[in-house]
This record gives C-alpha cells, sequence and structure tokens, in this order.
C-alpha cells in the first residue's frame, strides 16, 4: 500500500511534467466557469442559487477528460517496456494498477477544488442549499472513480493509447448515457437491470442531497472490477 | 546471495523458450550468459527478475524460492532494452526507483548521489533522460538497477549499442561491482566474456550447452593441445618426419615452409611442448617461436551452436 503512495505520487507529478494536467484544468475550469456564470442558462439569468449547471457541465468534462488522462498510464508503459522496468521493483501489480489511479483521482480532486470559489460565490450570492451541493461534489468524485478504473481496465488490453482512449469512452458512454436510454425504452425486469446499471441514475439519486448505501455500493463495485481486471491483464504477460 | 535454477521450463504455445535448464551462480561471481537470438536467454533472466512467472521448475534465490516469496527486493534489474521514463530528470527518476524499492527515505537523496557518481552520471544530473546520449541512457539504467545496492544484479545485454569507450567503462564497472555481488549478464560480444566474466553459459534452443570458464571450454571443444612452432637450422622434411614419429604428436602441418613454420597437434591429453623442445635440442635446431595456439571463443560458440 505504501508503495501504491509512491506511484500515486509519481504519477501525479507526471500529469504537470507533460502538460496534461494544466490543459485539464484550464480546460475543466473554462468550461465549468463559462457555463455557470456567463452563457445564457447561468445563475444570473435563472436567479436561483445552486450549481446545477456547474454539476452538469462538471460530469460530461469530466466523462472526456478521464480517459485521456488514463489512456496513457499502462498503454505506454507496456509499449515503452517501462511497464516491465516497474514490476521488477519491489512492488506488486495491485500497488501499480492502486497508484496509477489514486494518482489520477487526485488529479481530479484538485481540478474539483479549483472549483469551491463557485461554492462560495454562490452561497453568498443567495440561499444554496448546502447539503445537495456538498453531496454533488462527493457525486463527481465517486463518478471520477469509476471512470478512472474504467480507463485503466482500457488502457491495460492494448499498448495503443488512442485504442485505450476509444474503449474506455465506448464504455463509459454505456454507463453514462445508454443504460439510461435502455432502461426507459424497455420494461419490468430488463427495465430495472438497466436502470442500476446507469451511472447517471445513481450520480442523480447523489446529487439531490441522500447519499445511499445502494449508490456507494455501485460505484464501489465499478471501481473494483475496473481496477481487478487492469490488475488482471497487467499479470497476463 | 546465490542463485539457482532447477530444472527450468517455459513455454510460449508449442515451443519451449526455455528447456529444462539447470545452473547456479555463486555470490561474488561474474557469469556470463552466452547464446544466439532466441536462445531463451532474455526469458530466463525475466524469470529470475520475477517478471515472468516460474511455470516449471524453480528459481531458488539465496535459497528462496521464487514462487512464493516476493524476492524481487533482492535483485536488480536492467531489462534488454533498458526503458526509462524519458520525461523524468535524472534524479527525481532515480530517486523514485530508490523509494520504490523500499530504500530507507532519509538515506535517498545521498544513495542517489552516490550513485551519479559511480555511474558517471555526475555532469548530466540535472538533465532529461530524454536529452541523454545513449550510454548516459545506458547508465542510468545501470544506476537504477543498483540504486537499492541489491545483492544480485541481473543485466540483460548492458553494452549493446555503446560505443567501444563506453563499452569498456560499462564493463569495468560490471568487474568492479562483481567483486561484492552476484552477477548474471547476457552479451553478443564474446571478447567481452572473457574479459569480464569469471564463468560462462553458453544456452542455445533453449538449452545449456556450455557451463565453465573460458579455458574449460576451450579445452572441452578442442581437447588437444595446439602449437604453431619455427624450427630453423634445419631440413624441412627431416623436421616433419621427426615429428611426426614423436609419441605425444598426432599430426603436423607445414604452414610456412619458407620460415620453417609448422602447425603441430598434440595427442588429447598430452601436451608435447616439452618432447618438441627436447626434439629440437637433440637435433641442434633452433625454435625460435612457440606459440600454444587457442581456439577463438568464436568458434567454440559457433560450434555449440550451430548444427
Amino acid at each position: 500500500m505504501n508503495k501504491s503512495f509512491v506511484i500515486a505520487k509519481k504519477e501525479f507529478g507526471s500529469f504537470f511534467d507533460s502538460l496534461v494536467a494544466y490543459i485539464l484544468l484550464a480546460a475543466f475550469l473554462g468550461f465549468s466557469g463559462f457555463f455557470t456564470w456567463i452563457q445564457g442558462s447561468d445563475v444570473f439569468m435563472r436567479r436561483e442559487a445552486d450549481l446545477d449547471v456547474f454539476f452538469s457541465v462538471a460530469r460530461w468534462t469530466l466523462f472526456f477528460f478521464i480517459p485521456a488522462l488514463t489512456m496513457k498510464m499502462i498503454a505506454e508503459e507496456k509499449k515503452t517496456g517501462t511497464i516491465e522496468m516497474l514490476l521488477t521493483k519491489a512492488v506488486t501489480d495491485r500497488d501499480v494498477v492502486i497508484g496509477k489511479y489514486l494518482g489520477c483521482l487526485l488529479l481530479v480532486g484538485v481540478a474539483l477544488l479549483f472549483t469551491i470559489p463557485y461554492y462560495v460565490s454562490i452561497a453568498w450570492l443567495g440561499k444554496i442549499d448546502h447539503g445537495a451541493t456538498i453531496t454533488g461534489y462527493i457525486g463527481l468524485l465517486l463518478m471520477a472513480s469509476a471512470y478512472i478504473a474504467i480507463g485503466l481496465f482500457a488502457s491495460s488490453i492494448t499498448n495503443n493509447q488512442i485504442v485505450a482512449f476509444l474503449l474506455a469512452l465506448l464504455i463509459g458512454i454505456f454507463f453514462h448515457l445508454l443504460f439510461d436510454f435502455l432502461a426507459g425504452g424497455t420494461s419490468g425486469w430488463l427495465s430495472d437491470l438497466f436502470q442500476t446499471l446507469s451511472l447517471t441514475n445513481h450520480y442523480d439519486s447523489i446529487s439531490r442531497g441522500v447519499v445511499d448505501t445502494k449508490d456507494l455500493i455501485y460505484f464501489g463495485s465499478i471501481t473494483a472490477i475496473g481496477l481487478f481486471l487492469a490488475e488482471y491483464f497487467i499479470s497476463k504477460r | 546471495m546465490d542463485i539457482k535454477v532447477l530444472n527450468l521450463t517455459k513455454q510460449y504455445g508449442a515451443q519451449k523458450a526455455v528447456d529444462n535448464i539447470s545452473f547456479d551462480v555463486k555470490p561474488g561471481e561474474i557469469l556470463g550468459f552466452l547464446g544466439p537470438n532466441g536462445a531463451g536467454k532474455t526469458t530466463t533472466m525475466k524469470m529470475i527478475a520475477q517478471y515472468l512467472d516460474v511455470e516449471h521448475g524453480d528459481i531458488l534465490i539465496g535459497g528462496k524460492s521464487v514462487k512464493d516469496n516476493n524476492l524481487k527486493r533482492q535483485i536488480g534489474y536492467l531489462p534488454e532494452s533498458n526503458p526509462l521514463y524519458y520525461e523524468m530528470p535524472i534524479m527525481d527518476y532515480l530517486e523514485y526507483v530508490a523509494s520504490l524499492q523500499g530504500y530507507p527515505k532519509e538515506k535517498i537523496k545521498d544513495r542517489v548521489r552516490e550513485m551519479i557518481k559511480v555511474c558517471g552520471l555526475d555532469v548530466e544530473k540535472h538533465k532529461l533522460i530524454s536529452e541523454l546520449s545513449k550510454g548516459y541512457k545506458q547508465r542510468v539504467g545501470l544506476a537504477q538497477a543498483m540504486i537499492h545496492d541489491p545483492e544480485i544484479l541481473i543485466l540483460d545485454e548492458p553494452t549493446t549499442g555503446l560505443d567501444p569507450n563506453q563499452i569498456i567503462e560499462i564493463r569495468d564497472l560490471i568487474k568492479n561491482l562483481g567483486r561484492q555481488k552476484t552477477v548474471l549478464f547476457s552479451t553478443h560480444i564474446l571478447p567481452e566474456v572473457e574479459a569480464t566474466c569469471d564463468r560462462i553459459l553458453i544456452i542455445n534452443k533453449g538449452k545449456i550447452v556450455a557451463d565453465g570458464t573460458a579455458s574449460t571450454l576451450r579445452q572441452q571443444s578442442q581437447g588437444q593441445d595446439v602449437y604453431h612452432v619455427r624450427i630453423e637450422d634445419g631440413n624441412i622434411d627431416d623436421i616433419v618426419t621427426s615429428i611426426r614419429n614423436m609419441a605425444s604428436v598426432e599430426s603436423v602441418n607445414v604452414l610456412d615452409a619458407g620460415k620453417h613454420k609448422f602447425e603441430v597437434v598434440s595427442k588429447p591429453n598430452i601436451p608435447s611442448n616439452r618432447h618438441l623442445f627436447q626434439l629440437c635440442v637433440d637435433r641442434k635446431w633452433v625454435i625460435t617461436e612457440l606459440i600454444p595456439f587457442e581456439t577463438k571463443l568464436e568458434d567454440i560458440f559457433r560450434d555449440l551452436t550451430m548444427n
């Protein structure tokens, strides 16, 4: 576990070395700031003291950005052979996967921290629902955690970054959008199944202000399965 | 700490990359691992470095099996293509590797400084790895393998792609380190093995075909001593017949009639050099050259690996 933190720290640092982190932060804050404060349906227009616009923009931005962060994390190490150097150090396959996961989650966390001023400003401008805002942030982090795990899995089965990126998006779009559609188009147990699988569904329920164990288990399972599969594919060599 | 490889086999599909090999490397020994491309050297080394799992057979490191112990900490490994994080600065990279290996935190900085000095990276230490020349990258590769002061070093072709000066430097480095450590290194450069290694292991098609020091290998492959002699003051035919009639000589050839040079092949295990000398003294001939002729390692290698 200790080694995971060493790896996480390095991964976090290398996002900044490669400028990826700056691009992500600039784009994330740019998009979410623009839609929250400036564009048509912003807080001033709606005259409602909440961060709903921010959350929905952030949800989509993270959906696209996380695969871009995770795509190289394992695929590139496989391609350049550094994975061999890394895995022959005194670490386990699991240390490596968890380290990379934590490094990426930390970057998303930092991106979200930079939006705290939005929260503070809106709380100053009107009466904000603190509960829903805090759970909204928790929801974003849980969602990020699930997508990072999916992204790492996609990165672990190929040594081509583009393939990893597209695959992560493809898997992601099911959770983000398609399961929800499918739930609407079916009925009975099938509809229930799709409803349960839909990430949007769980995210919405959390961001309404209630953190249900069911939702935590959902995000926890996707994260665990993604990381487990990533570890499995790393161990196959 | 020693390495014991026992009946190791590795199969890729129908092909056996490593076929039931056994050998050991003693502490303080430098073992040269030779073989043509695809012979199974890298696969074996990857298994010792615990990158690949051992399926059949076993590898013992300091008496413990790699199957049920995590012994990576004891090993410094330089993979074949020397993969490094090119976007990292050298010092950061070495510090990262040291902490991955669990080197005591407070000693990491000093250790990195020490390794940079040992590997001759002092001038370049503030550069990114991507900015280094191939030789310096190789030194970083060696530095990362040795950063945690392991007792065992596994080096997969540490000198490929270096210029002759760099090869000698890296070779000396390995030689110096090898005094205290157990070193297994593979190479294609045969004179290098002779210059560096205490023992040589040649493998071909996944099997060990030779194991011993350079001189024992020569003797095994050849079995009999060969001398190139130059004998003056005598009649060529007379010299040839007298030598041929000696009990310890198997055959004699004239190499250069003008210069009275001959090649004398002794019978197996009976060196003929003393008898040759005695013969010349008796006949009042003068020996001006007597060169024990050594088979080149290249020839041994070719004999063993081509068939």
